[in-house]
């Protein structure tokens, strides 16, 4: 009971992860290109999840909601991109911060305008409800794994694409040393926009695959973006490979920590003192992981080398 | 960090500038009669309350994001710290502020000094994420702590006694009190940033290896500093408490700890008032902007003019934004070029 209970909620972990990881990785590079930080990361994934409810309820299908979302999410990018970061490139992160900052509470109550407060919900596409047995008398609903296999497969086009691929090389370069790159000769305005419009699709990708399992609400995007950061903060900013293992880390660490604290507590503990404490300790898991290796690694797991 | 270091030195600042803290004190203390011939002097008074003690929050963190540039985004753990104190105990049957005040001070000392120690290990953009996440533990765990109301918060049964009487209950002795700490806070770090230590701070902060090369070690003087305004942070908290009687996680989301910083870079940094300032003005838009909204979009239908009220925070945000884009060194920035050009 135990080993199946653990890995359904590994599979849940690795789940969280990849999610963390859509949105992590556009975070890091605009972090590790740009040196630039953007609190408004967050809100790019809660515009991806509305898009898609928007244009699945205008549709009816999933699928044209997810093919039209993401083009928007990546104009939505570009415009903020344009409008208001553009301006504090060569700001303090303090400016960053604040100004971003700005920009949250905008949008959050620009959704709350645009579509009220109340949360909205988008159905599972057809195609994907329902579970599979994955075990003997193991029920596990596709959704679920059909989000673990497009983490994996984009986890997997972004690892060419930054490896082996011309803009990919650019794009190292840029976070190793951009004002190196600009004397080279490189359009670093224009690679920056890149990067940052492509950061932004990834993380609106990830809220429109999550909008089916979560309710779409204004400010859904504040929490997981402090989980996005304590991910590249792990991971070493600019990599990566870091944001990868780290997200991945980090979603395992949260949900098996979440079921699982209470039951470890209780061969110390007693069983109610143990349940309230593991309560109490599962939600800090992460924050106490995230400070231990930034003791022991001040620069995270994977630092770039400058 | 080039805008931290040139906001302020020390030699120029006019005489006109002195003026301002006078000023801004005077005004807190007038107040209160003002308030009286208002009409409305519950709301008045509560309203400045909330601004004094969100000055003292907001001049703790100026003094290490100021005088420092150490950029901390867990500061709202300590106003939590503090009002946990002040609302655990109470729930104890301790309800005097001489027993709840110190603890919430040595709690917060306790946290600032490790949290702080491995904080300032890390440099930069490192050092803002790690005290947001040490922010978000002391979050989570209050949201945990089901005995003291876990998401929901707890209600105080009354504010602190003061050695065995129930003074704080009258809003206009409450008032004074949190215009002493004040004033009482105002006057430490002043006198902290004049001393040798604040001058070491300030030699940190410009570099940090030269003055290793001169033989500091940064690391105790930015850690000392970080304590102090934990601490300091800590009491506004203890007051926040006993103001709302009322405490919730809600004290020390990582939003609330963004409001912290705008207030100081609003109000300019690195001058104190200039952070009291901040607070004031933050405060004061979040309360009637809303009514701002509704009184100048007259020509437009009534209609639209209470939507527009009703999102006044889509107003706030782009606002905020071009505070930051275009008013350099906040308020006391406007003032201080108002003054020399």
């Amino acid at each position: 009971m135990t080993a199946t209970l653990f890995f359904v909620q590994a599979l849940n972990g690795l789940q969280f992860g990849l999610i963390l990881f859509l949105i992590a990785a556009g975070l890091t590079l605009v972090f590790g290109v740009m040196d630039f930080i953007n609190l408004a990361h967050g809100v790019q994934y809660m515009v991806g999840a509305y898009l898609v409810a928007a244009f699945s309820a205008w549709t009816g299908s999933f699928g044209w909601a997810l093919l039209l979302a993401l083009p928007t999410a990546l104009a939505f990018g570009l415009l903020l991109e344009a409008l208001v970061f553009r301006h504090l490139y060569d700001r303090d992160h303090l400016d960053q911060v604040l100004a971003t900052f700005g920009v949250i509470l905008f949008l959050n109550q620009g959704v709350k305008f645009v579509w009220g407060a109340a949360p909205l919900s988008v159905p599972v596409p057809e195609i994907l409800s329902g579970s599979v047995e994955i075990a003997n008398g193991l029920l596990y609903p596709v959704y679920r794994l059909a989000i673990i296999a497009a983490g994996l497969v984009i986890a997997a086009l972004l690892y060419v694409l930054v490896n082996h691929t011309r803009v990919g090389m650019l794009v190292r370069a840029g976070a190793s040393n951009a004002a190196m790159v600009s004397a080279l000769g490189v359009n670093i305005q224009r690679l920056f926009m890149v990067v940052f419009g492509f950061g932004a699709m990834l993380a609106g990708f990830a809220g429109a695959m999550v909008a089916p399992i979560l309710s779409v609400e204004p400010g859904m995007g504040d929490n997981i973006l402090i989980l996005a950061f304590v991910v590249i903060v792990i991971g070493g900013i600019g990599s990566i490979r870091g944001a990868f293992l780290a997200a991945l880390l980090i979603g395992l660490v949260d949900t098996v920590g979440r079921s699982f604290a209470p039951n470890l507590l209780r061969l110390v503990l007693d069983p109610a003192a143990a349940s309230q404490t593991g309560r109490a300790i599962a939600p800090m898991l992460i924050y106490v992981f995230m400070a231990a290796v930034l003791f022991f690694r001040p620069s995270g797991l994977f630092p770039v080398k400058r | 960090m080039t805008e931290i270091a040139e906001t302020h030195s020390a030699p120029s600042l006019g005489a006109r500038l002195e003026i301002i803290p006078v000023v801004l004190f005077a005004a807190f203390a007038a107040a209160p009669l003002l308030a009286t011939f208002s009409g409305a002097e519950g709301y008045v008074l509560s309203l400045l309350t909330r601004v004094m003690i969100f000055g003292v929050a907001a001049m703790a963190l100026d003094l290490i994001l100021g005088y420092g540039a150490l950029v901390s985004f867990g500061h709202a753990a300590f106003l939590g710290l503090g009002g946990y104190a002040v609302g655990i105990l109470a729930s104890h049957g301790f309800e005097d502020a001489l027993i709840q005040v110190p603890v919430a001070l040595v709690a917060s000392a306790a946290f600032a000094l490790v949290t702080g120690a491995i904080s300032l290990r890390t440099k930069g953009v490192y050092f803002i994420m790690i005290t947001l996440a040490f922010g978000q533990m002391v979050y989570f765990l209050a949201t945990s702590l089901a005995p003291y109301g876990g998401d929901d918060g707890m209600t105080l049964a009354s504010r602190s006694l003061i050695a065995g009487s129930g003074w704080l209950e009258n809003d206009f002795t409450f008032y004074w009190v949190c215009l002493l700490c004040l004033f009482a806070a105002y006057a430490l770090s002043r006198s902290i940033v004049a001393s040798r230590f604040g001058r070491v701070l300030r030699g940190t902060r410009e570099n940090a290896v030269r003055m290793e090369a001169i033989g500091f070690r940064p690391f105790r003087f930015q850690l000392a500093a970080y304590v102090i305004s934990g601490m300091m942070a800590g009491l506004a908290g203890c007051l926040l408490a006993n103001q709302a009687e009322f405490v919730s996680p809600a004290f020390m989301t990582w939003q609330r700890s963004g409001e912290l910083i705008f207030m100081v870079v609003l109000g300019g940094l690195g001058s104190l008032h200039g952070a009291i300032i901040g607070a004031a003005a933050f405060l004061l838009l979040e309360e009637f902007l809303p009514e701002i909204l509704h009184t100048v979009s007259f020509f437009l239908s009534e209609e639209t003019r209470s939507h527009l009220a009703e999102n006044w925070k889509m107003v706030f945000g782009p606002l905020l934004i071009l505070i930051v884009l275009f008013v350099r060194g906040g308020i006391m920035g406007l003032l201080r070029r108002s003054h020399y050009g």
